[in-house]
């Protein structure tokens, strides 16, 4: 097979994947729009505040009830020393 | 003389791609590198953008369940008890149709070594003596529902609680670690005396009211902090911003280290491609046609490394939970959640890391072929 | 066929390293002949067969091209010109290296953007001609110098061009090979191509084919025969 073809064909194929990607994230997004609903519907019934997506920190497990300066208890300008801080920044002032 | 003619143009660039195909093939092991490389950094960026934009979706909708406004009280710059009192006083603030007090807090659990956060719902389903716990307690402490459940009181003692039952897995995301119990539970446990809660949550049926119910709160009781649920969301917003993040600033230092080294791999022209590039004008290639073959070679590799680096961060993150990101997300815990995101190709993501991987390549390979071609074709003769 | 006026080629002008390659040449190349210019090296004939070839503009001077004026036109054009008219063959035969034979004879017309089969065929048809059919497949750092210029031949004439510009052609071949060339060059002179070597070796200047010889010293004209 001519060799422009060989890569034209590689990138239709990509594209058809993508395209199956889109397919899946339809499909799989009516499965999980279910599961938020339930999760919102949880929130509102035990009163949660925050999603619970580190548990390493006060202010990584419910940041928006952390104090506003618990990241720098030790110092102002003190680094980040848990490494959920690299995802979950601190919430600005 | 050349009039754009389209299925003469679609040949040409037809056959311009071939020669930049079987270029390519002479240092295959190369440029296979370089385009795994690449693909490499796109996915790395896609997986972080698409976990970070999916979990920032959810959790917008997710905590538009989250109380209106939540007063906590502040003691030395530090989050305190606050007292049963103001319960009252807070709910004859007009606008506000009820104030709850809330008894939350955290325990760390030795033999697990994880943090546990331990949570008095409104109603308790649960008798005296019981748990509600979420799936990630349930995996980190091996509990099953009717097991014991040993907690250590704040006076030394261990308390054994059983498990009534455990929080359904599909909502993982707010519940992994939750521990709910009973209010006197709670209060023995801890040695919170019976006149405080942790914080006071209100409602606030009218979304407007929020700002001037604050206000007021803030006036009457000087020492409080009340965190409204726009807050909580722009708090959201913030941490999950793709701009924020360190993983983010790491992969941008990776993708200009990376450009830095296209840049000089296509920058410095090697003799032999400049060579070749003379041969191609003194054969009758034209200027525009060996920039041309410069434009397929940068768009090949960079547009490949594209499209395979955005499926595999596709499958990464939504089909497979993203197992390379939650090393993050875990931290020094021992606890977390597993949850699969909703799964979103936002054209905007796709777009943007299209225009930032494919373009800068792209032009990074033709400018510097730029005065190689445009020399004299009789260059080649002379040399 | 190919008309030049009081053509100069000057590199590096106004310079101290100026250097004058042609200096004031007019000549006629006729139609279905052979001409050979010839002179020692740094005489200028390189950058005279290069000026005749379109490959670059004189610095004055003009060149016709049949009846077309080609010292004025944009380089586009000049490069339209030159792959429509003009079959090239190098001194090193500058064969792109790592891609086969074949696709390096293809190679001139890939801008035309004809059929692809048809330009297999046609490309597959001069490599049998020259008796290198066999090796279309080799990679161009594969063959022998002989089989190069074979290739290389055959690469200048895929887009049919009614004139072929060899420069220093057996430069790398021994007497018997350069013997070969120059019964190519009669086969193509007798299809009624023209032909413009640039040779110092007296096996192409004296061999029968040869219409005419040109030859030439410090950039200009000083003996022509017959």
């Amino acid at each position: 097979m001519r060799k422009s073809d060989r890569f034209l064909l590689f990138v239709a194929g990509a594209l058809a994947l993508l395209e199956v990607a889109r397919l899946h994230s339809l499909h799989r997004g009516r499965e999980r729009n279910e599961e938020v609903r339930g999760m919102a519907s949880m929130a509102r019934r035990l009163g949660l505040t925050d999603l619970s997506l580190a548990t390493d920190a006060r202010y990584a497990r419910h940041p928006s009830q952390a104090d506003r300066f618990a990241p720098f208890q030790d110092h102002p300008t003190s680094l980040e020393h848990f490494p959920s801080g690299t995802l979950i920044a601190p919430p600005p002032p | 003389m050349k009039r754009l003619h389209i299925p003469t143009w679609l040949e040409r660039q037809r056959y311009l791609l071939d020669f930049t195909l079987s270029s390519l093939g002479r240092r295959k092991g190369k440029n296979l590198a370089l385009t795994a490389l690449y693909a490499m950094v796109v996915f790395g960026l896609a997986s972080v953008l698409m976990y970070t934009q999916a979990l920032r979706g959810e959790a917008m909708r997710i905590l538009e369940g989250a109380p209106d406004v939540v007063v906590q009280r502040m003691v030395a710059g530090r989050h305190d008890l606050i007292p049963a009192d103001r319960v009252e006083r807070l709910s004859r603030i007009r606008g506000v149709q009820e104030a709850r007090g809330r008894l939350w807090g955290y325990y760390y659990d030795a033999s697990a070594k994880a943090n546990l956060t331990f949570l008095v719902p409104e109603k308790f389903w649960g008798k005296a003596g019981e748990v509600v716990i979420g799936e990630g307690v349930a995996r980190t402490r091996l509990a099953a529902p009717g097991e014991p459940f040993p907690v250590l009181a704040s006076d030394g003692s261990v308390v054994i609680l059983k498990v009534r039952e455990t929080v359904p897995s599909p909502s993982e995301l707010v519940s992994t670690d939750l521990v709910l119990l009973s209010e006197p539970d709670f209060r023995r446990l801890f040695g919170v005396p019976p006149d405080l809660y942790t914080d006071i949550a209100l409602t606030v049926p009218n979304e407007k009211e929020v700002p001037m119910v604050a206000a007021k709160i803030r006036g009457q009781m000087p020492d409080s902090r009340p965190i409204t649920r726009a807050e909580i969301a722009r708090t959201y917003e913030a941490i999950l911003d793709w701009r924020s993040g360190l993983v983010v600033l790491v992969l941008a230092a990776a993708l200009l280290s990376f450009g830095i080294v296209a840049w000089d791999k296509a920058s410095g022209l090697s003799a032999d491609e400049r060579r070749e590039i003379g041969i191609l004008k003194a054969i009758g290639w034209d200027t525009s046609e060996v920039l041309a073959v410069k434009a397929w070679e940068g768009a090949v590799i960079s547009l490949s490394a594209f499209l395979v680096g955005l499926l595999l961060a596709y499958v990464h993150v939504f089909v497979t939970s993203a197992p390379l990101l939650t090393p993050v997300l875990k931290g020094w815990s021992t606890l977390y959640p597993s949850f699969r995101l909703t799964p979103t190709l936002n054209p905007f993501l796709v777009s943007t890391l299209f225009l930032l991987t494919v373009v800068p390549y792209t032009v990074a390979t033709v400018v510097p072929a730029w005065r190689a071609a445009t020399t004299d074709p009789d260059a080649v003769m002379r040399s | 066929m190919i008309r030049l006026q009081d053509v100069r080629r000057v590199f590096h002008q106004g310079r101290p390293d100026e250097l004058v390659a042609v200096d004031g040449v007019s000549l006629h190349i006729e139609g279905a002949k052979v001409t050979v210019l010839r002179g020692p090296s740094g005489s200028g004939k390189t950058s005279l067969l290069a000026l005749v070839g379109c490959m670059a503009r004189p610095t004055s001077g003009r060149i016709h091209v049949g009846d077309r004026e080609v010292t004025s036109l944009p380089e586009h054009f000049l490069a339209e010109v030159r792959r429509r008219t003009f079959g090239f063959v190098f001194q090193q035969f500058h064969l792109v290296r790592g891609l086969t034979a074949l696709e390096n004879v293809m190679l001139p017309a890939y801008p035309l953007g004809g059929s692809r089969k048809a330009l297999v065929i046609r490309a597959q048809g001069l490599l049998d001609r020259f008796g290198v059919g066999s090796r279309s497949r080799a990679r161009a750092d594969w063959l022998s110098g002989g089989e190069a210029q074979r290739v290389a031949i055959a690469r200048a004439l895929v887009n049919d061009p009614q004139v072929i510009v060899a420069d220093e052609p057996t430069a790398h071949l021994d007497s018997k090979l350069s013997a070969g060339f120059m019964d190519l060059v009669a086969a193509l002179r007798d299809e009624g191509r023209t032909v413009v070597i640039a040779s110092h070796d007296p096996i192409v200047h004296d061999s029968t084919v040869v219409d005419r010889v040109v030859t030439m010293r410090d950039g200009r004209i000083v003996g022509e025969e017959p």
